[in-house]
């Protein structure tokens, strides 16, 4: 088991003929992902890499290859229409990568998506992984190994590095989730807890969060209520200045709102194990998987 | 993206929000022309991009970066004051910033003070317009000692404001008669300036009522998302360069994201979440980072080395952490861009390399055949560690 997406989903990449598309679907497929169709508009028709039917729009996708989830590498002026596209066609699941897109698209997006029942992960984000499975994102594959914990982060580097904690030390990860940097994410932390909690595979989570908002702070309340497996912490941005935007769209500290130690401080009160280090989150899980 | 307040100003009149009149002067001659132009008793407000410029100090002595003038030649004489004086507030820091324009605008008489601020509520995914009869006072004083005084008004964005928004404001502010309707005139143009703009913050401190009954947005900030500005290429002229640090300035023009702070230890990370946990662990082991710097994920030889020169350019810095988890971009190119940014600039600064993911072999071995001095650390603990130790 495992959250979102498994062997069996069938991927459409929309923007598969363009550099980025075109070089994650193929590490997408190396990697054994059921990459079924490619949405170029106006390319409809053609191959891509003698492999995979392009067509011009998600809809025919779905309709001629059973897409049921899509990956997207456009542009940021475009990216709002592609997501809506994708779940107008009936797309469950969304991962949307491209980083740069307004914060009005994104709230326009995510309030009209309400009525879908689709699934947007992103924007901003490394996109999500089930190890042996289907890789639906722009992480390094072989860091990855199937497993028994749950990773949630808003960012990606840092995802990797915990990753490569949980894989050296044997635990393996059930599903990797990125839900990005951006202020209106599709997927927040609690959206991504909830899935985590309900999935018998999944033996703990690592949450990995970043100054600015209060989705952390939204996750701690579900966790102190709901959570029944162990999850291990870390914020980055303890550092960071007040008002500056620290690289992620999101990650500012506003109105003295958002820093790292009141989030710690939700995270810690709400039975969470949280370290001060990134170093150290593999050994955290090890010890809370152990007791 | 911040703008002064004079353009501020000039942009939510584009949608006839009621301002005080007044022009933008950038010496002392036109300040007195415009005050002229105005007639009778005129405001000289300092153009910075700081709140709290009213109680600020100049840093001579000169006390008020808002002064009232009672003729063009006192408007005159303010301006020279304040004219390339550099300016002290609470959110300058203890630095402050050089006035390089002044606002001089009528002079309004003001029967009573309001806050109106539109943002993004995070938690809900709308903007929220955040209003207030206590105005003319920081925002966030009020929302901490006396929350239940701020009213928040929350507007859809797939249906934007709707007049009933914009009354249920007026209604909390108190206002009556012709004033209510000014006020919800001027709510529902601010909030589609807000939109219109991708405005992230829009904020009246004070909005006013004066004497004579009108409401007047007396002061006004906006600040508008990066991610935005390629569909506002009006905005994006507004840009204020001199506001801005220079060193980020320059790496803007290579697309590195970079912010100067204030320790010794320069770092270089690709990934903003993963450079600033390396920030975070550089203080755990007890150093002071000197800035952030997010490489990204395209990293190319070129944009390491300008990465690298910016860095060293901060003369603050002691030593350099690089710490690289290769995904996209591979470790062996980050090796490339710092062998050849140490060989071009020429690096007397301990350098400690922290590599890993994608061709981490490659990239160590290529860091070792140099001849350069580089101490390689295997994990980001050892490698804060070894930077810490080398700076003390």
């Amino acid at each position: 088991m495992s959250i979102l997406v498994n062997k069996d989903t069938r991927v459409v990449v929309q923007g598969i003929t363009g550099k980025e598309g075109s070089f994650h679907a193929k590490q997408s497929l190396e990697y054994g992902t059921k990459v079924v169709a490619g949405v170029t508009p106006g390319k409809g028709g053609s191959t891509w890499e003698e492999k995979v039917p392009v067509f011009n729009t998600v809809a025919d996708a779905v309709k001629a290859e059973g897409a049921n989830a899509a990956l997207i590498f456009v542009p940021p002026p475009f990216s709002a229409d592609a997501i809506l596209e994708a779940a107008d066609a009936g797309v469950a699941v969304i991962v949307c990568i491209t980083e740069g897109i307004p914060a009005r698209d994104e709230a326009r997006v995510k309030a009209a998506l309400r009525t879908t029942g689709a699934h947007l992960i992103g924007p901003n984000c490394p996109g999500i992984i089930t190890p042996g499975e289907c890789k639906m994102g722009i992480m390094p594959a072989y860091i990855h190994k199937p497993g028994r914990v749950g990773v949630i982060s808003r960012s990606g580097t840092l995802t990797y590095e915990a990753v490569w904690q949980l894989t050296e030390c044997g635990l393996g990860e059930s599903t990797c989730i990125g839900i990005g940097g951006d202020p209106v994410p599709g997927t927040s932390h609690l959206d991504a807890i909830q899935l985590f909690n309900a999935d018998p595979a999944t033996e703990g989570v690592v949450l990995i969060g970043e100054i600015g908002g209060t989705s952390e702070e939204e996750a701690a309340a579900y966790i102190q209520a709901e959570m029944k497996k162990p999850v291990v912490a870390f914020i980055a941005g303890q550092t960071a200045p007040p008002g500056r935007r620290m690289g992620h769209a999101g990650a500012i500290i506003a109105g003295g709102k958002g820093t790292a130690a009141e989030k710690m401080k939700a995270l810690t009160e709400a039975g969470v194990t949280v370290v001060k280090s990134p170093t150290e989150l593999g050994a955290a899980m090890m010890e809370r998987l152990k007791g | 993206m911040k703008v002064h307040e004079y353009q501020a100003k000039e942009i939510l009149q584009r949608y006839k929000v009621a301002v005080p009149k007044g022009r933008v002067a950038f010496t002392a001659d036109e300040a007195k022309a415009i005050a002229n132009e105005l007639g009778g008793t005129v405001v000289v407000k300092s153009q910075i991009h700081a709140g709290g410029r009213g109680k600020g100090t100049f840093s001579d002595g000169f006390k008020g970066g808002v002064k009232l003038a009672k003729n063009a030649d006192e408007a005159s004489e303010l301006a020279a004051k304040m004219l390339g004086n550099v300016l002290v507030t609470h959110q300058t820091g203890p630095l402050g910033k050089q006035v390089q324009k002044v606002y001089v605008t009528e002079c309004s008489s003001i029967a009573k003070e309001y806050y109106l601020g539109i943002v993004l509520d995070r938690a809900k995914q709308m903007n929220v317009i955040m209003s207030s009869t206590e105005g003319g006072v920081e925002i966030e004083k009020v929302a901490a000692e006396t929350p239940e005084k701020i009213l928040k008004t929350w507007v859809d964005p797939l249906v934007g404001i709707q007049p009933y928004h914009a009354r249920e404001v007026a209604f909390g502010l108190g206002f009556t008669g012709d004033a209510f309707k000014e006020c919800v005139k001027l709510v529902t143009a601010l909030y589609q300036a807000h939109e219109d703009t991708d405005s992230t913050l829009t904020e009246i401190n004070p909005l006013i009522i004066t004497e004579d009954g009108h409401v007047v947005a007396l002061d006004a900030k906006m600040a508008f998302d990066d991610n935005a500005l390629f569909r506002h290429p009006d905005i994006l002229e507004m840009r204020d360069l001199t506001e801005e640090d220079p060193l980020e300035v320059e790496a803007s023009k290579f697309d590195l994201n970079y912010i100067k702070l204030d320790g010794s230890i320069g770092c270089m990370v690709n990934g903003a979440g993963l450079a600033m946990a390396t920030m975070d662990v550089i203080k755990l082991e007890g150093g002071e980072p000197a800035n952030f710097l997010d490489v990204g994920g395209g990293a190319t030889t070129e944009r390491v080395k300008n990465a690298f020169r910016i860095l060293l350019s901060d003369k603050n810095v002691k030593a350099v952490l690089i710490n690289i988890f290769g995904g996209i971009v591979r470790c062996d190119v980050i090796a490339e861009g710092v062998i050849a940014a140490a060989k071009e600039i020429g690096v007397s600064l301990p350098v400690v390399v922290r590599l890993q993911g994608t061709n981490v072999d490659k990239g160590k071995a290529l860091l070792k055949e140099s001849g350069l001095e580089f101490a390689v650390a295997d994990n980001l603990k050892q490698a804060a560690q070894m930077a810490v130790a080398s700076v003390k």
